[in-house]
């Protein structure tokens, strides 16, 4: 099978100096010197998916092709969840953003458990941090949002 | 009465609860035994029996169910739709009678799932000792809480403060639909949870999903219910007291989540209920103003809110004030959940949605005890499911 754009573009970073090896934690985020989320956008109607997809399901059409998505959005929804999955620090508070130019993404805002700081509107930033090291070293490098603007 | 309708002529639920002395398959024969008997009829008068179940859904269960109550080789269906899935199997059972191949046909739904636990889904997570990139995002670890939640009361808890961000829901306006459902749940014998709670004692219990606390989401439990359905032909030939006693299915839609921009991320429990809820006033000719009683998929306390809005009890973004204003109470305007709701009531997900039809046609029929909502006689059901399933039936009592 033909390497699909998204993993091709998320290859491991390796630095001759010595730093350690750092994997992006999905692939559709992308470990550039400056990180950003990259989509697959259907050439024909512009619909976003962070996975492959045989068509559209908003269009049925069949080609795609990657787009870097902002680093910066609002706060659609969000949640302070206290119980949470086995191994997770709790509270946290995850949040679905609307990216600016478009696309929806989750993932966790950091450093706020306290829902009354989210306002409508609320502007936040894209955040790498290392989620993980495994056995070899390697480090995961996973991202969340923090808060952007006069909300900080 | 018009040739192509399809009727209710039975109707049962166990209670719902937890019950270690009973398996899978005892708590379904009650259910269809007590639907059979209640529609005065046999299994050998059964033309097609349409299963639900989801946790144990590769067992054959209608099957099973036979030998259990009556083997005659009529057709089974196993029907699994997430937490649409009883709703589904009765959806099945008319499509047999509706295509002619039967004329009575027989649905149940059942779930065992005891103390399951809020997270449902969730694993303990897995030790790597090499990130290998997995699945379809390639992700080299369990994302669940890293990349925010996708665990059911996380995902509801967001489904409600995007409403609530849009529209200026408080968490005590949330609180409230609790603090009503577990009211009403008092009355109803069947419940898992009869307990009433203040508003303060809901908004200050332990916090599991903002702003879900305990008493805002639903238990886990086990339970069955059942319908016998017959066609119009069919019930003209049935006793008069079967009759009376008759209720009409006006509109049965069953809808999946079409494309929105944001279901990849969070299930959308909105489109594809406003679009089920839309074809069924359509299909029925009524509308929400001349509904006497909902019974709605209120899996959490900020779900029900939404379907406010979604199933247009209210004016748009008006969810908020329909909860301040009484209106969903037992005695209000449009009361909604007067069973309890999945909130107090329980929700053995296969069993769900059937128990709502089970539970708005007793109201209709005027045998709802304590709880009857007086002069019953046209109500709605809905079941959502992720990601997604929404079926929402209306129900008419026989003039």
């Amino acid at each position: 099978m033909e390497a699909n754009a998204l993993t091709a573009a998320s290859p491991a970073v390796n630095d001759p100096s010595g730093t350690p090896t750092r994997v992006p934690v999905v692939d559709y985020l992308v470990l550039d010197e400056q990180p950003y989320i990259q989509a697959q956008c259907c050439n024909a109607c512009g619909a976003l998916y962070f996975d492959r997809r045989n068509a559209c399901a908003r269009c049925f059409a069949t080609e795609f092709s990657p787009r870097r998505l902002a680093g910066t959005g609002k706060v659609r929804a969000f949640t302070v969840v206290h119980r949470a999955a086995p191994n997770i620090p709790a509270p946290y508070m995850s949040v679905v953003v609307d990216l600016d130019g478009g696309g929806v993404i989750k993932s966790n805002l950091l450093g706020v458990t306290d829902p009354q700081q989210i306002k409508a509107g609320q502007r936040i930033k894209l955040e790498t941090f290392t989620a993980g090291v495994d056995d070899d070293g390697t480090e995961a490098i996973a991202f969340g949002y923090k808060m952007d603007g006069d909300e900080l | 009465m018009s040739s192509g309708d399809i009727w209710i002529i039975g109707a049962s639920m166990t209670p719902f609860g937890r019950f270690a002395d009973q398996d899978l398959i005892d708590l379904a024969s009650t259910a269809a035994m007590d639907a059979l008997k209640d529609a005065q009829t046999t299994m050998d008068q059964v033309g097609v029996l349409a299963m639900g179940n989801v946790y144990e859904a590769n067992s054959h269960n209608g099957q099973r169910l036979q030998k259990q109550i009556g083997q005659t080789g009529i057709p089974v269906f196993n029907v699994v739709n997430a937490c649409a899935t009883g709703a589904t199997a009765v959806r099945v059972a008319m499509m047999a009678i509706a295509s002619g191949e039967t004329d009575l046909g027989l649905a149940v739904g059942v779930e065992k799932m005891g103390k399951m636990g809020l997270l449902g889904g969730a694993r303990k997570g897995r030790t790597k000792t090499e990130f290998t990139p997995n699945g379809r995002y390639g992700a080299v670890m369990k994302t669940e809480g890293i990349l925010g939640t996708s665990l059911m009361p996380g995902v509801f808890a967001q489904a409600g403060t995007e409403y609530a961000l849009r529209h200026g829901v408080s968490a005590e306006q949330f609180a409230k639909v609790a603090q009503k459902n577990h009211a009403h749940s008092v009355l109803n014998p069947l419940a898992q949870y009869r307990k009433e709670f203040s508003l303060a004692e809901i908004l200050n219990a332990e916090t599991i999903s903002y702003p879900n606390t305990l008493p805002m989401c639903c238990p886990t439990g086990d339970g069955a219910s059942a319908v016998v359905l017959v066609s119009d032909a069919r019930l003209r030939t049935l006793d008069p007291d079967v009759r009376r006693r008759a209720v009409k299915i006006s509109a049965s839609v069953l809808t999946s989540d079409p494309w929105t921009e944001s279901d990849q991320v969070q299930a959308d429990i909105n489109t594809l209920t406003r679009l089920a809820a839309d074809q069924a006033y359509e299909k029925a000719g009524i509308g929400p103003e001349d509904l006497d009683l909902v019974e709605l998929h209120d899996c959490f306390a900020t779900a029900e809110l939404l379907h406010y809005d979604n199933l247009r009890l209210c004016e748009p973004g008006g969810a908020g004030d329909f909860i301040d204003s009484g209106a969903p109470w037992r005695g209000g305007t449009t009361p909604v959940n007067v069973s309890g709701g999945l909130l107090s009531k329980g929700h053995p997900l296969g069993a769900t949605g059937i128990a709502n039809l089970y539970e708005v046609a007793t109201h209709l029929r005027g045998e709802a005890g304590d709880r009857q909502v007086e002069g019953a006689k046209v109500g709605l059901t809905h079941v959502v499911g992720l990601a997604s399933a929404c079926a929402v039936h209306i129900l008419e009592a026989a003039s």
